[in-house]
């Protein structure tokens, strides 16, 4: 991998240049979170923000779009107004749970609109600190090599640039002068030296050891109806998580015409509805079960499907849950511990 | 982002509906109506291809899109053909279209029964209520190559004389002497009823010229058939693995994204809706 070094001091200089490569975006703070937005303005671009309350799944799969206009000739495409966009200050963990949406997305049946927008969104990953909320190292997910097509590393007052694809050198030769491709010995025994200091930040205490025997032999327990209990049925866990990617498909009429537009929204398997069909049977009617099928897809089945589990462990569903489910507290109850839920 | 997603190539969105032709229409019960459809494209129709147990979803403009099982079989080309209960709202509006109304339909989706497994094999196909939809297909297809099957045995159940689907098609099969058809009906309101009474499982007790180990049996019906269904075929000594279902979820994309349909990592849109026993014994929440 092309490998280069940004004075931390030109990086506004630097995203000025790649302007061309779309609109930017990127965290900005949003009372005391962080949100991805448009910039206008390059002193907002803070390197250092914390996680955003949404993940990156919003620039892939927005949480309402049109699939199709249609009017009595029958259904026409719309892959809608799809911008370039270059999104800046994505972490290994979010750009780790683009590469599950991938999975998902973009292999058998690739989904048309996921992929056009992918194509046209250039992910900048920028590396981070973990917070009391982050348990990534646990997940596998503190680091990334694929998926963005740059990634800025801590180096003191550079940032160390990894090119990641073809998109990314493209950037990287548009502000060539910016750009150092002599990375010294000292340079390297200081990202070393970082990251073994980022090793020891991680602060949370969470135990995923053999999460998927656990499941098998929990599948039936009282535990579930506990956690049912106290689940609100909110959906919000879904909606900030970056894996999440069920979608709900309706049809919106246009006033008096036989025209109107087939909408694709952001859907949760936490809601009542979510497995209803027509006659009124519920496969999922209680909530229990329901909290059973978001656990187990997230930390059992995905990893029986694809060798690892789909959490990226970024905390969103820590920070949002109003009554403290969370992977980590569900763990917790599934290794036997006492567990207080709000 | 993974260059392999760049590739240049315009895929085919699997989301759009092709529009087909309702080429005839009819009640099979009060509620239940028959539709045979044909593709507009002519190409479409002419190369229209899939598996005995496949489903497809078809839309209502404006309205929208739910899954049906294809009723027809792959043998007789050319046209498509569902029954539909008159339920919720997409199958409400379908139930105003008339003959030569376009819908859109798009598929044929799931895997569908294994037919290369099934050849040489005896088979016992057991339907309760709308069940007969998918399994119509099967043994269609199983009548027009009868050659490639061992004995067929058809059993199904209705609730009373008036609910059973495509009666006049079943009675004709009891004549034939290549198939053996066991129509039942839980309770006989009419007083006419020629056929027997009782649960679909009293049917069992004559099935006497299978060979278990060479039988594949194939269970579609309202989920409370399922369990009781299920014992009489163990009964039988047919393998479990030899027990064949088609299982019903709520579905918004039929290829394995909206996550409507998952039980654990299994899609029943993708890795269903045919599961054999095996696989549901080992899966708690694909039937109850």
């Amino acid at each position: 991998m092309r490998v280069l070094k940004l004075r931390k001091k030109d990086l506004k200089k630097m995203l000025e240049k790649i302007s061309s490569f779309g609109e930017l975006w990127a965290p900005v703070k949003k009372g005391d979170k962080f949100a991805f937005q448009k910039i206008d303005n390059l002193n907002d671009v803070d390197p250092n923000a914390g996680r955003t309350i949404l993940p990156l799944k919003k620039f892939m799969v927005p949480p309402r779009f049109s699939m199709f206009r249609y009017d009595k000739d029958g259904y026409h495409e719309q892959l809608g107004e799809v911008t370039d966009r270059v999104v800046f200050g994505a972490h290994a963990c979010d750009i780790n749970g683009l590469l599950i949406l991938d999975k998902v997305f973009a292999e058998e049946f690739s989904d048309p609109y996921y992929i056009e927008r992918r194509k046209r969104t250039a992910i900048i990953g920028v590396s981070c600190v973990p917070d009391e909320f982050c348990f990534c190292k646990e997940t596998n997910t503190d680091t990334v090599d694929e998926g963005y097509d740059l990634f800025f590393s801590e180096l003191g007052d550079d940032f160390l640039v990894w090119v990641g694809s073809s998109k990314g050198d493209d950037m990287v030769r548009a502000a060539e002068e910016l750009f150092d491709e002599n990375i010294s010995v000292k340079d390297i025994q200081k990202f070393i030296e970082w990251k073994k200091w980022r090793e020891t930040q991680f602060k949370m205490d969470i135990d995923l050891t053999a999460m998927p025997d656990i499941f098998e032999l929990k599948i039936d327990d009282k535990v579930w109806e506990k956690i049912g209990e106290k689940c609100l049925a909110c959906g919000s866990c879904s909606m900030v998580c970056p894996t999440c990617n069920c979608f709900n498909v309706t049809d919106t009429v246009a006033l008096g015409k036989m025209e109107g537009t087939r909408d694709r929204c952001w859907d949760a398997c936490t809601l009542h509805e979510y497995s209803l069909v027509a006659g009124g049977h519920n496969f999922r009617g209680s909530r229990a079960d329901r909290m059973k099928l978001w656990y187990t897809h997230k930390l059992q089945a995905f990893i029986g499907e694809f060798g690892k589990p789909s959490c990226v462990g970024c905390g969103r569903c820590i920070t949002t849950c109003p009554v403290d489910i969370n992977v980590k507290t569900v763990a917790k109850t599934l290794r036997g511990e006492e567990v207080y839920f709000k | 982002m993974n260059e392999g997603l760049c590739a240049d190539i315009k895929l085919a969105n699997d989301f759009q509906p092709d529009m087909m032709r309702i080429v005839r229409k009819y009640n099979l019960t009060d509620d239940v109506r028959f539709f045979q459809v044909r593709p507009m494209e002519e190409q479409k129709a002419l190369t229209l291809c899939y598996n005995p147990g496949q489903f497809m979803m078809v839309s209502r403009l404006g309205v929208g899109e739910a899954p049906f099982s294809i009723s027809s079989t792959p043998s007789r080309p050319g046209l498509l053909e569902f029954c539909i209960r008159e339920v919720g709202q997409v199958t409400q509006s379908i139930f105003r279209l008339n003959e030569n109304d376009s819908i859109g339909v798009r598929g044929p989706y799931g895997n569908g029964f294994p037919m290369e497994r099934l050849k040489g094999r005896d088979l016992v196909i057991t339907m309760g209520g709308l069940g007969a939809a998918p399994l119509r297909s099967l043994i269609l297809y199983a009548l027009d190559n009868r050659d490639d099957f061992g004995e067929i045995y058809l059993l199904h159940g209705a609730k009373k004389p008036g609910e059973m689907l495509f009666k006049t098609e079943f009675f004709d099969m009891i004549e034939r002497k290549d198939v053996n058809t066991m129509l039942t009906v839980d309770a006989d309101d009419t007083g006419k009823w020629p056929a027997k009474v009782g649960l679909v499982t009293t049917l069992f007790k004559d099935i006497k010229q299978i060979d278990p180990a060479n039988t594949f049996a194939a269970i579609c019906g309202p989920p409370v058939m399922y369990k009781f269904v299920i014992q009489e075929l163990l009964k039988l000594k047919i393998p479990k693995n030899q027990i064949l279902l088609s299982l019903e979820r709520r579905m918004k994309c039929g290829i394995g994204k909206c996550g409507h349909c998952v039980v654990k990592h299994i899609y029943t849109c993708m890795d269903g809706p045919v599961f054999s026993y095996w696989d549901v014994i080992n899966m708690k929440e694909l039937i109850y």
